[in-house]
């Protein structure tokens, strides 16, 4: 595996990324989710064609930890070939992103609880490893005992102690041939001394980089500014950079601009889920419309944030009258759902709650923002790293996403 | 009085025969279709989460949009406004819709069927409704498909009595009113279905009948509700026999892909059936050798694809074992069984063509 960086704007930048499949693509990169080894709602035989960059996945090697998929990925001699992913970079993170679920409260000197097919258990290290070595993945997560940022100083610095036990431990267990594809966990949320900690003892272990933890648990988000910049500092700069927890676009450009590499989001399922397609303009020189200017910004609700331009509710009007819009969700876009189908046909398929409409918008939301991490990358390439964030965060109020659930007969 | 008789919108040419057997050339407004065919089941012309791409990945060349759901919503009006339901789903070959009538009976409450129509209660509002068969007719202009079906009186086939000869007299009633409403026969071919239950005297007259009105094609109807084996088969073989030869012939809801082949044997052409979509659901997977249940524990240790035969892309990727741990657990191990149970069908149809055009047909599924 090689990493180098080809340019910096801030303490942002471009990495290319070479894996020892001989895969190669350019950093920062959004990994996609899936579930025991397959893509939500995408079918597997789309991925590929989806969009130039949709070649990197990430997966729960919690999902894998049970017979009978644990003894058939073992048998299928990797994640890959089981869910027929060869060509693509596989990168375990043991945090599940979709069930949102860290170890917290509990853990031993053996393990970390985690939430697993079989319910909430404790995972051990040989059994961690066990499965990770089964999955032969391109990239892997060292075992975390992650904590939110509330709890007491104490247990804090317990999990910095276990998670760079278990590193050790971890790469005692990773298989040879396999080479340096390990990612060493940073924990240490709520105090910035034991961030730093964390960070040194992870900086000295023979890695291939680092995953930064204890992120998108409501932490502030200034003190996450702090907590990403602390433990970088600590990091050797040649080094990939993971965070897990953070997917937003906001939460993207802020891990970005800290000096992060690779982010697995569950951003566009999000929007998928509440019926949303991802509009966000994507290019500094686009103006804003005069309409938006006008519109008042709404508070974050959270991940799915921003406001439809036509408010109809279908439900209860009645149909006809007014322009039907037979215009794709975002005019211009290249993904395989905007060059087919209309807003009015996917609008009919979410009222019809056929599961057409979430294949539909995944693979539009998916497209659309790998794209913004391309423009992420295009900007740090030109040294306008700040500027674009700058930009993007103050056009983010107007018009972020459309909801394809309600009318857009205006 | 008997209607004028329609116009066709399409061409049916038989390429070839084995007995009664025929592989034939169907050529619609919209596509070029080979039969004997499968066509799969769309609500609302999509098919349980497929892609358009998909779809034709699998060579599916009709597909069936239930006119009720579509009335519903999007609405006839909105399909009409858009320039129909194939522009609307922007699928380039062919579709088929249902007159209605059946999901009516079958869906809502108090369905009742008079001289006039069918009657129903509003699912919005509760209020009374009519469905006529000039109704039917004109949400199907409206939705555009290139064959259009009657609305027929259809009764299950376990009924006896009085009723069945009243359903099948009734049908040929609305046929000549679904002709008159018809108000695009260039464009879009309506198919009469034959009616009369079991009965073969019944049968006799309402073939006769619907021959008459000189229609681009039909279907029978009125089958798979219950009946046993020994006398779906005779109803096929009578309707097949009174049926014009250079015609398409539809058994309507048939799904089973043994029922499909003798079908085929007895003379019918085209086939659709909710079947391989609605088991995929359940985690059963239709193979050569039958029905395979993914849920069942020995799949676990399964290392097999689904069926040795298939080159679907399913098939050529993912094993039972996989499949297993998928389908109880994740909305896409049901997607990959939908995906495959319809590849099953789609090669079905293509091995039926293909042997009867070529002289083999009675060696095909010698196990099935």
């Amino acid at each position: 595996m090689e990493f180098t960086v080809r340019a910096c704007s801030g303490h942002g930048r471009v990495g290319s990324l070479r894996l020892a499949s001989g895969l190669e693509f350019e950093t920062p990169s959004l990994l996609m989710i899936t579930r025991r080894g397959l893509p939500v709602v995408i079918p597997p035989e789309m991925l590929m064609d989806l969009h130039p960059d949709s070649r990197a996945c990430q997966f729960t090697p919690m999902h894998f930890l049970e017979d009978p998929l644990a003894a058939v990925v073992a048998k299928a001699g990797g994640v890959h070939k089981l869910a027929s992913l060869t060509g693509f970079a596989m990168v375990a993170v043991a945090r599940d992103s979709l069930g949102n679920e860290i170890a917290g409260e509990e853990a031993s000197n053996l393990g970390a609880s985690f939430e697993t097919s079989s319910g909430r258990r404790i995972v051990g290290l040989e059994k961690y490893m066990e499965v990770v070595n089964a999955c032969k993945p391109d990239l892997w997560v060292s075992l975390p005992d992650e904590v939110p940022h509330w709890v007491p100083e104490k247990r804090n610095r317990e999990s910095v102690d276990h998670t760079s036990q278990w590193l050790d431990h971890c790469l005692s267990l990773q298989h040879a041939e396999h080479g340096n594809r390990c990612l060493g966990v940073v924990v240490g949320a709520g105090s910035l001394e034991e961030r730093a900690r964390s960070a040194e003892q992870a900086a000295t272990r023979n890695v291939a980089g680092f995953s930064l933890a204890g992120f998108g648990l409501g932490e502030d988000v200034a003190q996450r500014g702090f907590h990403l910049e602390v433990a970088i500092a600590k990091l050797p700069n040649d080094k990939l950079r993971h965070v897990c927890g953070l997917g937003s676009p906001e939460e993207v450009l802020q891990a970005v601009g800290a000096g992060i590499d690779l982010l697995d989001s569950t951003y566009p399922y999000m929007l998928t889920k509440e019926c949303l397609a991802m509009t966000f303009p994507l290019k500094m020189e686009v103006p804003l419309r005069n309409a938006d200017r006008d519109m008042q910004p709404t508070p974050d609700h959270g991940v799915a944030s921003g406001f439809s331009l036509a408010k109809v509710n279908l439900r209860s009007a009645t149909y006809g009258g007014g322009r039907i819009d037979e215009t794709p969700l975002v005019t211009g876009c290249k993904c395989y759902t905007c060059k087919r189908h209309t807003k009015v046909y996917i609008n009919q398929l979410l009222n019809s709650n056929e599961t057409l409409a979430q294949t539909l918008l995944e693979i539009h939301n998916t497209y659309h923002y790998l794209e913004f991490f391309k423009a992420i990358r295009e900007s740090i390439k030109a040294d306008k790293f700040h500027e674009f964030r700058t930009w993007f965060t103050s056009q983010r109020v107007f018009g972020m996403t459309y909801d394809v659930s309600e009318s857009f007969v205006a | 009085m008997l209607g004028i008789s329609p116009s066709m919108a399409l061409r049916f040419e038989v390429l070839a025969r084995h007995n009664r057997a025929r592989a034939s050339r169907l050529t619609l407004p919209h596509y070029e279709a080979l039969t004997p065919l499968f066509m799969p089941v769309g609500t609302q012309g999509t098919i349980k989460g497929l892609t358009n791409d998909q779809l034709e990945d699998l060579d599916c060349q009709i597909i069936l949009g239930n006119t009720y759901h579509l009335a519903l919503r999007p609405g006839a009006d909105l399909l009409d406004t858009i320039g129909g339901l194939h522009k609307f789903m922007n699928w380039p070959r062919a579709l088929l819709t249902d007159s209605g009538g059946f999901q009516m009976v079958s869906l809502l409450h108090l369905a009742d069927i008079t001289e006039e129509g069918v009657t129903f209660q509003s699912p919005v509002d509760g209020k009374p409704m009519l469905l006529t068969p000039e109704d039917s007719i004109q949400i199907q202009n409206k939705i555009g498909a290139d064959i259009i079906m009657a609305l027929d009186d259809v009764v299950k086939t376990t009924t006896t009595g009085p009723r069945v000869e009243e359903a099948m007299y009734r049908t040929l009633r609305w046929i000549d009113r679904c002709i008159a409403a018809h108000s695009r026969p260039h464009e879009q071919n309506l198919f009469g279905i034959v009616q009369g239950g079991l009965d073969p005297q019944l049968r006799d007259i309402c073939l006769e009948g619907l021959v008459a009105r000189n229609l681009p094609g039909y279907a029978i109807g009125g089958l798979a509700g219950g009946e046993g084996k020994d006398a779906f088969w005779r109803v096929v073989a009578q309707c097949t026999a009174g049926l014009p030869e250079d015609k398409p012939r539809y058994v309507m809801g048939i799904g089973f892909p043994l029922d499909i082949v003798v079908c085929t044997a007895l003379g019918a052409d085209m086939y659709d059936c909710v079947y391989p979509t609605r088991t995929a659901r359940f985690g059963s997977a239709l193979v050569s050798e039958g029905v395979l249940r993914l849920t069942h524990a020995a799949m676990a240790t399964d290392y097999r694809p689904l069926d040795s035969s298939c080159t679907c892309m399913v098939c050529k990727r993912y094993t039972r074992a996989y499949l297993h741990t998928l389908v109880t657990k994740e909305a896409m191990g049901s997607q990959l069984v939908s995906y495959h149970n319809i590849s099953h069908m789609m090669q079905l149809s293509r091995n039926l063509h293909s042997s009867i055009l070529e002289g083999r047909f009675p060696d095909i599924h010698g196990g099935s």
